[in-house]
């Protein structure tokens, strides 16, 4: 109880201080416009249906590369626990495209995809398939013996095995790699928004920008992070539902 | 496995990089040969275009990593050391943790203009939260035990802070240092693909535009084979220094 107070204090404290801070002129409102006044941009631009198209716009383009990036590093991952060749292929390239600074490969997409959705949503997944494979990877690959031999002896078949048991066990793993992937795909989504414009949420800040209109800077920030959050904190609900039968569950 | 068999599909798809293109199966403007992409790299760096993008990216990357991990660091301890500071900080951190940071690159321009400080404070944004959340994981983990009896054996908080605390929260807070250097690498061709001028985000971007993509290709390898090493290295040094511990 007196935690949500002092939080809520806290809160309200930066909230007023922000307001202030821009009301009496000690930052240049241009710096840091009022509360007030990003709250009636989100407003106006809500009733515009500028925000609810750029926002419609973001979380499609991140959540189509994501659930890209879900079936396929899956798909990999498996198949190198599971096939020699597959991981004599992918193993290189894994450990190297894994840290390596995907983004980079922004004008790579433009050049070959062009700047629209397609070329967004591509990028979005080449950039957040790499976790989920290693999850993928790692979960199955370590799926106890024991559990497969019983299994095996109580007369599953292969295709069996692989969907009832060896996939069941490596859940956990794969979810956690799909948390880790979900900001990278939402983080990605922003930055080529921003690159190629579009609308979108980046894109609309980008525009803003370039018209030093800072309230809609602004307010592209809130509606962003609000968004961002929400996804993050809908992932967390799924993973609870998902994983109800788990060990895991009953700690939380 | 022996090395060449184990890289063997690199060199595959070198070699298939350099072929395709050349047999015409893939329009070489869209994907210069290998070849090509070699020359035109030894052409940037010859030129020197390589070098003065290179360390201008590299001057921002180590400034807004080094701030944002050393002050981040140390917020993440004083959350740990200070209760008050945990309830009232700690909700905050973790509301603003999923905020995909990209998105600040925008305010960034907005008050700090369109150079070099915009993208480290870019850069250093994105590095912060990692290494304060890191810390603070690291500095609640430690045993409370340790820290009553080093207290009860006469040293002072300060100490205990710097001879308790930071050894015991180091594995996490390099755990968290490693996140971050990926993060700095993203933010930093990102706020360069944004604010131009100069760093190897602008060259691989102006190279594009320009429809020089041979060199468009070769500072994107450039950029990953360094991001790659980078973080390497990273690891590599981690262990050593944590070899203590066993």
């Amino acid at each position: 109880m007196k935690k949500i107070f002092l939080r809520s204090v806290l809160i309200v404290a930066l909230i007023v201080a922000w307001e202030t801070a821009a009301r009496v002129h000690v930052v240049s409102p241009f710096l840091l416009p009022a509360f007030s006044t990003v709250l009636r941009r989100l407003y106006t631009e809500t009733v515009s249906l500028q925000l609810p198209v750029g926002l419609g716009l973001s979380i499609y383009r991140s959540l189509v590369g994501f659930a890209l990036a879900a079936v396929l590093g899956v798909a990999i991952g498996i198949l190198i626990a599971r096939v020699n060749s597959a991981r004599w292929f992918f193993d290189p390239l894994v450990s190297i495209g894994m840290p390596m600074p995907k983004i980079a490969f922004l004008p790579i997409f433009v050049l070959w995809f062009g700047v629209f959705d397609e070329s967004k949503i591509l990028m979005v997944a080449f950039s957040s398939v790499f976790p989920v494979i290693v999850a993928a990877w790692a979960g199955t690959e370590n799926v106890e013996r024991l559990l497969l031999w019983s299994a095996r002896s109580l007369g599953a078949s292969d295709r069996g095995l692989l969907w009832e048991v060896a996939l069941p066990a490596a859940f956990p793993q794969i979810m956690t790699g799909l948390q880790v992937a979900l900001p990278i795909a939402m983080v990605t989504d922003i930055v080529a928004e921003m690159a190629m414009g579009g609308q979108g949420l980046g894109g609309d800040m980008m525009q803003a920008m370039r018209f030093a209109d800072s309230p809609g800077v602004f307010a592209g920030i809130l509606a962003i992070a609000i968004a961002g959050s929400a996804l993050v904190k809908a992932m967390e609900l799924i993973r609870r539902r998902l994983l109800v039968w788990h060990a895991e569950a009953e700690h939380a | 496995m022996k090395p060449v068999v184990r890289y063997a599909p690199l060199l595959l798809l070198a070699l298939l990089w350099e072929v395709v293109p050349r047999a015409h199966l893939i329009d070489p403007r869209s994907l210069p040969p290998l070849s090509a992409v070699a020359v035109a790299w030894w052409d940037l760096v010859t030129s020197g275009d390589l070098w003065t993008n290179g360390i201008s990216s590299l001057v921002n990357l180590s400034a807004g990593l080094l701030l944002g991990v050393l002050i981040g660091a140390a917020l993440g301890i004083l959350m740990a050391w200070y209760g008050m500071l945990d309830d009232v900080v700690h909700p905050l951190v973790r509301a603003l943790y999923p905020m995909p940071k990209s998105a600040l690159i925008p305010v960034m321009i907005l008050w700090l203009g369109l150079g070099a400080a915009s993208k480290i404070a870019s850069i250093f944004m994105g590095c912060l939260l990692p290494a304060v959340l890191s810390a603070y994981n690291g500095a609640r983990g430690v045993d409370r035990v340790l820290i009553w009896s080093a207290l009860a054996a006469g040293a002072t908080r300060r100490a205990v802070l710097w001879e308790v605390i930071l050894p015991a929260a180091m594995p996490e807070i390099l755990a968290g240092i490693r996140t971050a250097l990926a993060l700095s690498f993203i933010l930093m061709v990102a706020s360069e693909f944004l604010i131009g001028q100069t760093g190897m985000g602008y060259l691989i971007s102006f190279r594009g535009e320009s429809g020089a993509y041979d060199s468009m290709f070769a500072g994107v390898l450039t950029v990953s084979a360094v991001g790659f090493l980078a973080d390497r290295a990273y690891l590599w040094a981690m262990q050593r220094a944590l070899i203590w511990r066993e």
